[in-house]
This record gives C-alpha cells, structure tokens and sequence, in this order.
C-alpha cells in the first residue's frame, strides 16, 4: 500500500460529476419520470393501527370515471405470505395505522385520491399494542397471532419474535470484582431517516409479461428480487432503473409501491406512477426502532472494566425484524471485556415495520452504553478519554460479536481527540462538555464494475450502487489513481439491473469500499489489456511491460528503444490490436474494516425553557483512507447533525390509538441549519488491510456517538442525568422541575 | 393539486363585487394575500374547489401611512417589505421582529401580517404583537368599513369575526408615544422554520421619571385564541417594570393561560414558559422605553 503522500488523485477534493445536474435541477429524481398515457396509483391507508379486515369493496371505486384499476390484497398472489407482501397490502388484518389496504390506479392524482375514498372496507377494531413495556407482558394483545418466539413451535404465542444472547467469561465474577457499578435503563424514540425525497416509482408492464420499473432506491437489485418475491415472478421478468436519489439513510432499502405499481400497471397495461406524500411517507414507512436498553457495568478504582450487561428489547413495528442484532452485537464493541452479557429482544407493536437508519441499531443500544461509560467516568472522576483509551479494543481484540479485529483506529480516535485543541480548551461556565465513541461494523458485499476506454482515451465506469453520498466521485478518484490517468478524463454511471452486474444496494457503508474495490480491479484489468496491447505494438512479451503513471513502458532492463504508450494512444490503436478496452470486475468483497469514532459536543441549557444548544461539536474517525476527504467530512457532518436531531428533538409522537401526531416535517423537528454549530472533523486514517487503498466504509459510524455525546454534556450542565430521548424542551425542562 | 380559479381586482368595490357574484353563484371565494397558510392548506388539508381573490393589487392593502397619531399598515405587506420600512422598525420594533420570525426569509417575502391574522391560529406569531400595540382591524363590508379591536378579531381555533364577504384591509396602530417600547418573543424548539409552542408580546410607555404610565400584555399559543392580558398590564403600570414587577406580570400571564398538552408541548409547559416569556418580553420592551424617552 502506496503511503497516502504518494497518491495523486486520491485525497483530493474535485467537484463532484453528478454536481451541475443537481445544483442546476436538471437531475432526475424518483418522481421525474413521466410516460406518455401514463396513470396515477394511491394507496388506501387503514384509518386503524390494529383491525380485523372483515370486507374490502372496490366496486365504487372502480365505477369512478378515469379510474382504470384498483386491487387489494387478493390481487396478489396468495401463495406469498411474506412480511414484505403482508405490509404491502395487508390480508386478514390492517396491522398499523397507515398500513396499505387497496389501491386504485387513475388518470390523474385527483382521480385516484377520490376514488380511493369510495373503497368501503369493514374493520372490526381492535385494541392496538404500542409500546415495548405493553407488548412484553405475558398477556399482551396479540399483534400476530401465529407468532411464536424463536418460531419454536412449544411455545406460546407471543409479540416477542426473536432472543437471542451472547456472552463471554462470568458477568458475576466482573461485577464482584468492581469497585463502581452503574447500572441505568434508557429510552430512545422511534426516528425518521429524514430524507427528503418521498418515495415514488413508475412501473410499466408489456403484454409479454416484462416489467420495467423507475425508482427512486439504494438497491435496484433489492428492489428488483423484492418485488419479484411480492409478484411470484422471476427476477429476469424485471428490470429496474435507478433515478437520482434524494437521500435514503436506510429508509430505501425496502420497498413499499413497486409491487402494487406492476399489479396496477398489468392490470391496465398502462405505466402507472406512485409517489408518496410526506405524511404517507411518516406513516406507512419505517422508521428505527423504539427502544429500552438497560446497561449495568463496573469498573475498578483505575477504570478497568471488570464486566458488562446489557438487556436490549427494539420495537420492531408490525413484523418482525428490528435491528436489535446489530444493536446487541455492537453495545459493547469499543471495548476490550472479559466478562459481558447481552440480551436482546425482537418486539412487534402495531407501529409501520421498522427500517434501516444509518447504522441501524448501534445507536440506540451505544446510547446508553455510552452514557454508562461516561457515569462511570464521573463516579471514578476520571477523564472519559482516558477511561476509554484504558479499556479500548485494538488490533488483535477478539470483538464481543466474534472475530478478531484487524488494525483498528480506536485508540488513534481517542489520543487525536485527547489532544485536539476543541478538547483541550475548556468549556466556559455554564457549557457542558459530552463525550462518546461511536463504532459501525461496516459490510462488503457483492459489487460489479466495467470500465470502458473511449478512443480518445476518457473513461467511463459502469456500476450499480446508487449514489447518495458523492460515490461516483470516489470511484471516479479511485480509478483515476490506479489508471494513472486525470479525474477529469473519467465519468461514472450508475446502472440498471440490466446494464451492469449484480450489486449489492447501498448501505452498510459498503459502496465506496465493495464497489470501489471492484472498480479498482476492472482498471487493473484495463491496465493488463492496455499492457498486453503495448506488447503486441512493440512486439514483446507483456512481461516484459509494466504501467507506469498512466502509460505503458517497457520494464526495466528490456532492450528496446520504444516512447512510451499512454492511455489515450493504446485506446487510439485499439481497433487494430485486438478491439475495444473494456476491463470488469465482480466480487463479494470480504474484510470491511470496522470504522470507530470519538465526538464531544458543548452545549448550554436554559433552564427557564429547558432548550439545549449546541454551542460546538467534534467529530473525529477513521475513514482507513479519505478517498475524497470533502465527502468524507460530509458523512462525519451528516451523521452528526442527524444524531444531534435524534438526541435533541426527533420523535414519533403516537395517540392512545396509535396515530402517528407528528406526520409532517413541521412537527418532526429535525434540526435546521441555524440549530447547528460548525461541525468539525478531523479524519483519522487507519488503512484497512482489505481495500487496495486502505478504505472503510465511514456512511454509518457519524449517526451513533451524537445521541450520548448530548446526553452526557446535558448531565454535565445539570449535574443529574436525563436518560430518555428525546431532550427536548418540554422533557428537559420537567426533570429540572422534578429536580429542584 | 386541485383545480381552482384566480382574479386579482384593482379597488376595494372591485373585490366586495367579486366577492359578491362568487357567492351568488354558490362558489367557494377565499381570500389571497401571501397564500403561505391557504396554498398550503389547499394541499394538505382541502383541495376542493375554490375562487382565490387576491388582493395584493389593491392600494388599501399595500400601503403603510405614518401619521401624527396613528399609524396604518395594510393588511397584504409582506413580512420582508415590512421589516425594510426604517420608520416603522424605529416606532414598532416589536411588531416588525413578530413579523420577521414568520417561515423563512422565502417565505417572509410573500407572507403578511393581515394573512397571519386571518389564519386565526392560536400560536400566530405577530397576533400577540398586534394586540398589545392596540391595532385595530379595518375591515372592508358591503356597507363600508367596520373596525375590530385586534384582540376581539379571532373567535377560535382557526376562526375569526368576518362574515359574508368582509376582508382585512389593514391595521390601524396608535402612533407609540415617546418613551414606548414593545417586544415579542416566542418559544420553538429549534432556532426558525416553526410553529410558536408560546409566545408573548409587551408594550409599555415610561415617564420621565421611569415609571409606567400604560402598558398592555398578550400571549399567544396557550388558549384557543391570542389572549390579551388586561390584569398583566395594570401590574405593570405604576411600576419601574422592575424584575418584581415583571414576576408579577408573569404570574398573572401563566395563570391567565388555558394551554393544552399537544405534540408541540404540555400544559405544564406553556404555561411556565408564558410566563419566562412575558418577563423576558417586559425587559425588553421596557429598556427599549427608556432608550426611547
């Protein structure tokens, strides 16, 4: 691995190729596409958060002028009883207030919106199941009725999908070891990924049985097996184009309309467009999971942690599948344990099925381990830095999720932070100062790329992770340094599930890691053909030729006397020694290095209202190797200002009967850019192994220190703690009440 | 997005006559200024068929008049416009920053005063302000102009006094006096581009002697409507408007309140922080007074 000092376009920091499309609103997005003779879908929502459907008329409704289909449920195939299918359009039960109860496929919006208002559907209403505490007690309502833990067939029904537990050394022994032990229960509200475009697609099926479908998606391969499932198709029957996306953070990794959108548009043979409105978006989508996770831990009086537990129960919504997995495996990943045990729990409620959100789980259950940590600290009067740095994981630490972790940033994270001037000043009277470590897995995944030589030598890389984040610049950089060529000279596409191989969606910080890798590996196989052309030209053996700054050059010691041959004048001959350049590369990529962060924030409070500012926040993590350090930041800031959100304001505020009350972006406060302070960074570089470059994924890790970081520079103001998220002004200001 | 028909008139006949066939016919009219709440609305809430009205073109709603007594400010003036009149930033500081704290600077450039007013929600933000500078609605009818104390103007949650085809021209302020000094100021969670959890708005006039000659107290945001606060008034008068005095003034104002628990913030809540508010407000307002003697 080249040192960084060494590279030429990597660490750079060009504009970014999708840049003047966007900022000139040229660039299409999920809700652009118009086809001619084009309808207009809409979803019926179920008024209800738990109902027995007991009919469903569309007759009205179809009767509608401009109306040209509607279906329910029993227009799919019954056959697929998958989650996925139920919450598309709800069979027996409606399971959430907003769930999907029948569709009706229209001329305009308008027609449609009518139109679905004359669906009769008679619901038989049910007592709904909205919180954790409610749904675990052994004689809770139901949400399934069929559900039994851990599927074991002995067992009771329950709204308790899944346990699980893992656990090293003996936790008792630890805690009689302690010297100090906290042992605190924290509660995080349900958040919404925030992005800003809606979800919306087109579909269009040909009499043929061929479907294609527009969409605005992290994954159009996702989209395109899910949708197939939902169909009882075969993938080949699908394609799928990307749009431009308009934020995902997880929340467009599932799909919601494409599989009614299809059914509309078979059922009319016309293409038929879905958009979501904002509110739908609140309340027919997933959000992160609601949770309660209790913390206990100890340490002894110089701050070595001597055993940890936690018991973490996640809202899962109506289906089973919260992100309680990750959060368990990812509580206590920071630190180096003997003696810990994790307990979690997968818990449904009549809430929308819960989603991925920037490193889904970790936050919620690193919150309150984070803040547990930082008590300790202040019982054993220690810095929180040092307590940290004395107990980090490091190369060679097995994880308490398994494996042994390769070169990890940590302990650089938290000596940059110790010495960072924003930590080292500090805090003026009245400011409280938190500090948190924040920690994402980070996956691989299977990712294909081809690069194609234009005859004037420009570059173009064809691959199939939607760019959310500035991706095409990074692999725009990253072929740009194996090639040896400018980024300038380099454009990189996003394809559809038909014009580049498969490709895992984006998310789990994987893109510029997977995909960058297999960008990386199609310009080394452009490199051996260019190589092997050089050769045929001079008439040698392509061992005898190596690449050397963009050209090809016979290797040292060859006997010939030949000028070096260039990107641009191989592509320029390429039809007489052999045809196109075309390099490609597909793999699963494996050994995604584990990215760590520490950030510290100052806030003030006033106490009259109870509202927290944030007056500083410093974000410090390692990206393995900024391939473009301005999107690295990005993603640092990003993640930052939405834990920030989380931690200060974000909730979903439900009724007695499980109506989301919030549903707009009014009510839903995420914060706005003069809520914010700078965010500074500092990017910390740990190479990854892995990666030809060293890269990590670093999308994830900015979401998951904020919340504690806040939580514990509010304990610092007050002097007593505040465990529950939101800290908002109506919460904040009631603990002081409660205090005084 | 629903379909809909638009006519701008020119004079104030123009648009009762408008107004009038509308209804003869058994149309919806509804009244434009800004269109920052009904254009939204009609998205959100109501997309039914309607005749918009603007009456942005109409002098009476554009024109602000400084006068020896009073002052007249239209009912249509943008926030944006409003808060560029130097003279008026000088005479109501208070009213033109209400004004100002409204949307985004986007939206400042469309929404009004009159438009806020109208919109009758309990948490409008230049409503309080209105109410203690003692503005007076003037309002056009079929039988000519009709007058409405500010504080009188809405009647509910989303509800107002105007009938058949009656609509807000303007607001007749007395002109403050030397040594006047108003102050609004609101609660949100984040820093702008919210919705008033409380509000308050104080107006006072000091003597010479730097005693309270007049003063008048509204909240907003903690009851069905905008309330005027007659008794936090009187606690301030005869008074330096000192940090008792203010406590006092507070008090009354959160025990004048009839909050609710909603999304935005709990009974306890607001009718603490009316209080904060008010106090806060009366300094304010009362250290612009004394800078203005």
């Amino acid at each position: 691995m080249a040192d960084a000092a060494n590279y030429k376009a990597i660490g750079t920091r060009p504009i970014r190729p999708d840049g003047i499309e966007k900022v000139t609103g040229r660039a299409n997005f999920g809700a652009d596409l118009n086809l001619p003779d084009m309808l207009h879908g809409k979803v019926l929502r179920s008024p209800h958060a738990h109902a027995r459907i007991k009919r469903i008329d569309l007759s009205k409704a179809l009767a509608v002028d401009g109306v040209y289909a509607a279906v329910s449920s029993a227009d799919f195939p019954q056959e697929v009883t998958s989650s996925l299918s139920i919450n598309i359009l709800a069979r027996d039960k409606a399971l959430y207030h907003g769930h999907a109860i029948a569709a009706v496929a229209a001329r305009t919006p308008r027609i449609a919106e009518e139109a679905i208002e004359l669906i009769e559907v008679e619901y038989e209403v049910l007592a709904p199941v909205l919180s954790l505490d409610e749904a675990m007690q052994e004689n809770a309502t139901l949400v399934n009725e069929h559900l039994r833990t851990n599927d074991e067939e002995s067992a009771p029904p329950s709204n308790i999908a899944s346990t699980q537990k893992f656990e090293r050394g003996d936790v008792q022994k630890g805690f009689d070891e302690a010297d100090v032990i906290v042992e605190e229960a924290f509660r995080v509200p349900s958040a919404h990924q925030g992005y800003i475009e809606p979800h919306a697609c087109v579909a269009t099926s040909n009499p043929g049985g061929r479907v294609t479908i527009w969409c605005t998606t992290q994954g159009p391969f996702e989209v395109r097996s899910a949708t197939a499932g939902v169909l009882a198709k075969t993938v080949s029957d699908i394609k799928v184009i990307p749009s431009e996306i308009g934020g995902g953070f997880g929340g467009k990794t599932v799909v919601y309309l494409e599989p009614v959108a299809v059914r509309l548009s078979e059922l009319t043979g016309k293409p038929v467009k879905m958009v979501m409105n904002r509110e739908e978006v609140f309340r027919a989508t997933g959000p992160a999971s609601a949770t309660l996770c209790k913390i206990k831990v100890g340490a002894t009086k110089d701050g070595r942690i001597t055993a940890a537990q936690a018991w973490l129960a996640y809202e899962a919504g109506a289906f089973p599948g919260s992100p309680v997995g990750p959060g368990a495996m990812s509580v206590f990943a920071p630190y180096d344990l003997e003696n810990f045990l994790v307990e979690g729990y997968d818990v449904l409620v009549n809430k929308p099925k819960v989603a991925a959100y920037r490193a889904p789980g970790a936050p919620q259950s690193m919150h309150a381990m984070e803040c547990a940590i930082d008590e300790l600290a202040q019982r054993l009067d220690m810095d929180p830095i040092d307590l940290r740095l004395k107990n980090a994981a490091k190369e060679g630490t097995v994880a308490p999720y398994g494996p042994k972790f390769p070169p990890i940033g940590l302990v650089k994270c938290l000596e940059a932070a110790k010495r960072h001037p924003n930590y080292a000043t500090k805090p003026e009277e009245g400011v409280g100062r938190g500090v948190a470590v924040g920690f994402w897995f980070n996956i691989g995944m299977q990712s294909s790329a081809e690069v194609c030589v234009a005859e004037d030598g420009a570059v173009s890389i064809m691959e199939g992770s939607p760019d959310i984040g500035g991706s095409r610049a990074s692999m725009c950089l990253m072929a740009a340094e194996t090639l040896g060529v400018p980024y300038e000279t380099i454009n990189a596409h996003v394809g559809d599930t038909e014009s580049t191989g498969f490709c895992n969606l984006t998310g789990g910080s994987r893109t510029t890691f997977a995909t960058g890798l297999a960008v990386v590996k199609a310009c080394e196989d452009v490199i051996a053909q260019c190589k092997a052309r050089a050769a045929l030209t001079w008439e040698l053996d392509v061992d005898q030729v190596e690449w050397q700054d963009g050209r090809a050059v016979p290797k040292p010691g060859v006997n010939i006397d030949v000028d070096p041959l260039s990107l641009a004048e191989i592509a320029k001959t390429m039809s007489r020694t052999g045809g196109p350049l075309l390099g490609r590369a597909s793999l699963n990529a494996q050994g995604a290095g584990a990215c760590f962060s520490v950030n510290w924030t100052d806030v003030i409070i006033d106490r009259e209202t109870g509202k927290v500012d944030v007056k500083a926040f410093t974000a410090v993590q390692d990206a393995g190797r900024a391939i473009h350090p301005a999107y690295v930041e990005g993603q640092m800031q990003g993640g930052a200002v939405q834990g920030l959100g989380w931690a200060l304001n974000e909730e979903y505020i439900y009724d007695g009967n499980g109506v989301v009350e919030n549903a707009s972006f009014l009510d839903y406060r995420v914060p706005v850019a003069s809520d914010m302070p700078m965010i500074d960074c500092e990017i910390i570089e740990v190479p990854n192994p892995s990666h030809p470059y060293g890269v990590r994924g670093v999308g994830e890790t900015p979401i998951v220190a904020p919340l504690a970081a806040t939580s514990n520079a509010v304990r610092d103001v007050l002097g007593f703690r505040i465990n529950d998220l939101p800290l908002s002004p109506p919460n904040v200001l009631a603990a002081i009440d409660a205090a005084e | 997005m629903s379909n809909f028909g638009y006519v701008a008139p020119t004079t104030v006949e123009e648009t009762l006559s408008v107004l009038k066939r509308a209804t003869d016919q058994g149309q919806r009219a509804q009244i434009l200024a800004g269109g920052t709440d009904v254009i939204v609305q009609m998205r959100s809430v109501d997309n039914s068929h309607r005749l918009f009205v603007d009456i942005k073109a109409l002098r009476e709603t554009n024109e602000v008049l400084i006068e020896e007594e009073q002052v007249y400010i239209g009912a249509a003036i943008p926030s944006g416009v409003l808060n560029e009149n130097a003279t008026l930033k000088t005479l109501l500081p208070g009213l033109l920053e209400s004004a100002d704290l409204i949307g985004s600077t986007q939206i400042q450039g469309r929404a009004s005063i009159g438009g806020n007013l109208c919109n009758s929600s309990p948490a409008g933000d230049t409503i309080p302000a209105l109410i203690a500078n003692a503005a007076i609605c003037v309002i056009a009818t079929s039988e000519g102009i009709r007058t409405v104390p500010v504080e009188n103007f809405v009647t509910g949650v989303g509800r107002n006094c105007l009938v058949g085809n009656e609509f807000l021209l303007g607001f007749q302020i007395p002109r403050p006096s030397t040594g006047t000094g108003d102050a609004y100021l609101r609660f949100i969670p984040r820093t702008e581009m919210d919705i008033a959890v409380v509000g308050a708005a104080v107006a006072v006039t000091l003597g010479q002697d730097g005693i309270c000659s007049h003063a008048r107290v509204a909240i907003g945001a903690v009851a069905p409507t905008p309330l005027l606060v007659d008794a936090a008034g009187v606690a301030l008068v005869d008074t330096p408007v000192d940090e008792e005095a203010l406590r006092r003034a507070a008090q009354i104002c959160s025990d004048a309140s009839q909050p609710i628990t909603d999304k935005r913030g709990t009974i306890e809540y607001r009718r603490k922080v009316v209080g904060v508010l008010c106090r806060r407000a009366g300094a304010i307002a009362r250290d612009r007074a004394l800078s203005n003697q």
